[in-house]
């Protein structure tokens, strides 16, 4: 029976089950506890994108542009559905036979095998699938912060369905699947490599692919509605704690720790960046403490099974102080024009989160304890390598995709377009009607 | 007949409404505008972007009157509208050729 196993758990699981032939040999039995908290938190993720993520987005484009914004994560949310149950779910959860360490086989494809009682742990399978799908959304409607208020509607949608598919979902597969970065042992409970990583640098590739937004960066382009970004943001955060609690997948300890350190890391991150902010401009603004706290919740992400609250609070405001140079002082000094700053926010974040997970794993530094015989240096090593590995797969594949889509389609709307707004010139629709 | 226009500090509308209505205007027409003169304006700034905004908000009013009351308009809308601060706006005074009801097809002065 093919059993999920998280990177960092598996030696600690495979030293118990070795002492215990029996449990070992043991059916999975459904939890309802688990099962019930796996549901709810497939809910909140699910809500992080629709509308958390829309609004977030949303509030920072220029009012021309607020429904286009809204529009790529409701297309997406819905795209990507599709293909996951389709195949992504096959490609990143089964096993894949020779290719094992790189991806997953289509034997789930059409979600064959995949019945009411199936059963992945202590979890319906069902449940889990639909889990994994919430995760498989959001990574890509991350992606749209990066070319915002420039790319062609159809070419959006031929671009993330194939990046789900041969980015997402086999860097899915090498960290969570049973693929090569799991069995290296890189930590990674929530996504810190698998979304934000890679989706940022996914976004990266995207802006620069595309260029400038016309007029940046010296016409003044302030977000229409703060409002909405910080009622965005809010619903992020909550949202967050399906994302990295509920990646436990059972409702227990562990879960109630990852929530704990999401909240600390968090609200440290808003802080920093707050502060930070305040320092180096005169006053603390409202779209910087809820930068801020994404940053901390991206940051999190990675250490959330593996750091104790001290932990957390060393790496919230690394994020913050971190992510806040990258968004607002790097990018204006590389000319980069990452609208949204998905760059900035969501590989720094990631980044530093992935790295700051070996350190905070660590026992004496309050965390679960590494893997026997490992240490800290060794363990940053490993994260290393996961990190690397994505950012490379992922800066690679994503580029050679957007200059598919830009020859066949062509990625960015015209400079008409542009000028009238999204809005109009995508979908005939405007945001505002006053 | 003459239109009487009036660039005023928004939060001034109320003020000058009242001054017209005791000296007997009976109506006005209120636009939001933007602009500046010699009122700095302000700096934004978002995540690290920083704006300098010179258009501030304003508001536009017209009225037309009978010729002989400008003067009286200009006073109501001067003494209501003042705070003494660079900002304040301004006051101009423009002919009319012609004015109609438009719900009983009055013209000239009849029509104000």
């Amino acid at each position: 029976m093919y059993k999920h196993i998280k990177g960092c758990a598996a030696a600690l699981v495979a030293g118990l089950l070795g002492m215990l032939p029996a449990l070992a040999m043991a059916e999975d039995t459904l939890n309802s506890g688990d099962t019930a908290w796996m549901l709810t938190s497939t809910a909140l993720v699910l809500f992080m994108t629709i509308p958390g993520l829309a609004l977030f987005y949303a509030g920072m484009v220029r009012s021309k542009n607020v429904l286009s914004v809204m529009m790529q994560c409701f297309a997406i949310t819905a795209l990507v559905t599709v293909l996951w149950a389709i195949a992504g779910y096959s490609i990143a959860f089964t096993d894949g036979g020779s290719m094992n360490d790189y991806m997953g086989g289509l034997g789930k494809a059409f979600l064959s095998g995949v019945a009411v009682d199936s059963l992945s742990g202590s979890i319906p399978e069902t449940v889990f699938m639909t889990f994994q799908m919430t995760f498989a959304i959001i990574t890509p409607a991350l992606i749209v912060g990066a070319f915002a208020e420039r790319m062609k509607f159809s070419a959006m949608l031929w671009f993330m369905g194939l990046w789900l598919l041969v980015v997402y979902a086999p860097i899915c597969h090498w960290v969570w699947g049973g693929g090569w970065l799991g069995n290296l042992g890189v930590l990674d409970f929530a996504g810190g490599t698998v979304v934000h990583i890679n989706a940022g640098i996914a976004g990266l590739m995207a802006a620069l692919v595309m260029g400038k937004r016309k007029g940046y960066p010296g016409t003044a382009m302030p977000p229409h509605n703060l409002g909405y970004t910080l009622v965005g943001a809010s619903m992020l955060w909550v949202g967050w704690f399906g994302f990295n609690a509920g990646s436990e997948l059972a409702a227990d300890g562990a879960a109630g720790m990852a929530m704990a350190v999401t909240q600390i890391a968090t609200a440290t991150a808003a802080l920093a960046w707050m502060f930070v902010e305040w320092m180096s401009h005169g006053k603390p603004s409202v779209l910087g403490i809820a930068s801020g706290a994404v940053a901390g919740l991206v940051a999190i992400t990675p250490a959330s099974g593996t750091a104790g609250p001290m932990g957390a609070i060393a790496i919230g405001a690394a994020a913050g102080v971190g992510c806040f140079l990258g968004a607002a002082r790097m990018k204006r000094a590389l000319g980069y024009d990452d609208s949204l700053d998905a760059f900035g926010v969501h590989a720094i974040g990631g980044i530093i989160g992935a790295m700051l997970t070996g350190v905070f794993a660590d026992a004496s530094l309050g965390g679960v304890g590494l893997a026997d015989g490992v240490s800290i240096a060794s363990q940053l090593g490993t994260q290393a390598i996961g990190v690397l590995a994505t950012l490379a797969y992922t800066a690679v594949v994503s580029l050679i995709l957007l200059k598919i889509v830009d020859a066949v389609v062509g990625l960015r709307v015209t400079e008409e377009q542009e000028t009238e707004g999204l809005d109009l010139s995508m979908h005939d629709e405007r945001g505002y009607i006053l | 007949m003459k239109l009487v226009t009036a660039i005023i500090k928004p939060f001034k509308l109320d003020d000058v409404r009242e001054a017209l209505s005791e000296i007997g205007v009976q109506g006005i027409t209120a636009t939001e505008v933007k602009g500046f003169g010699r009122q700095k304006g302000h700096t934004e700034q978002y995540r690290g972007a920083e704006y300098v905004v010179d258009f501030l908000p304003k508001m536009k009013i017209e009225t037309v009157v009978a010729a002989a009351m400008a003067d009286k308009v200009i006073e109501a809308i001067s003494g209501a509208a003042n705070t003494g601060k660079i900002g304040d706006g301004k006051i101009f005074v423009s002919g009319i050729e012609q004015t109609i009801r438009i719900r009983t097809g009055e013209s000239g002065p009849d029509a104000l």
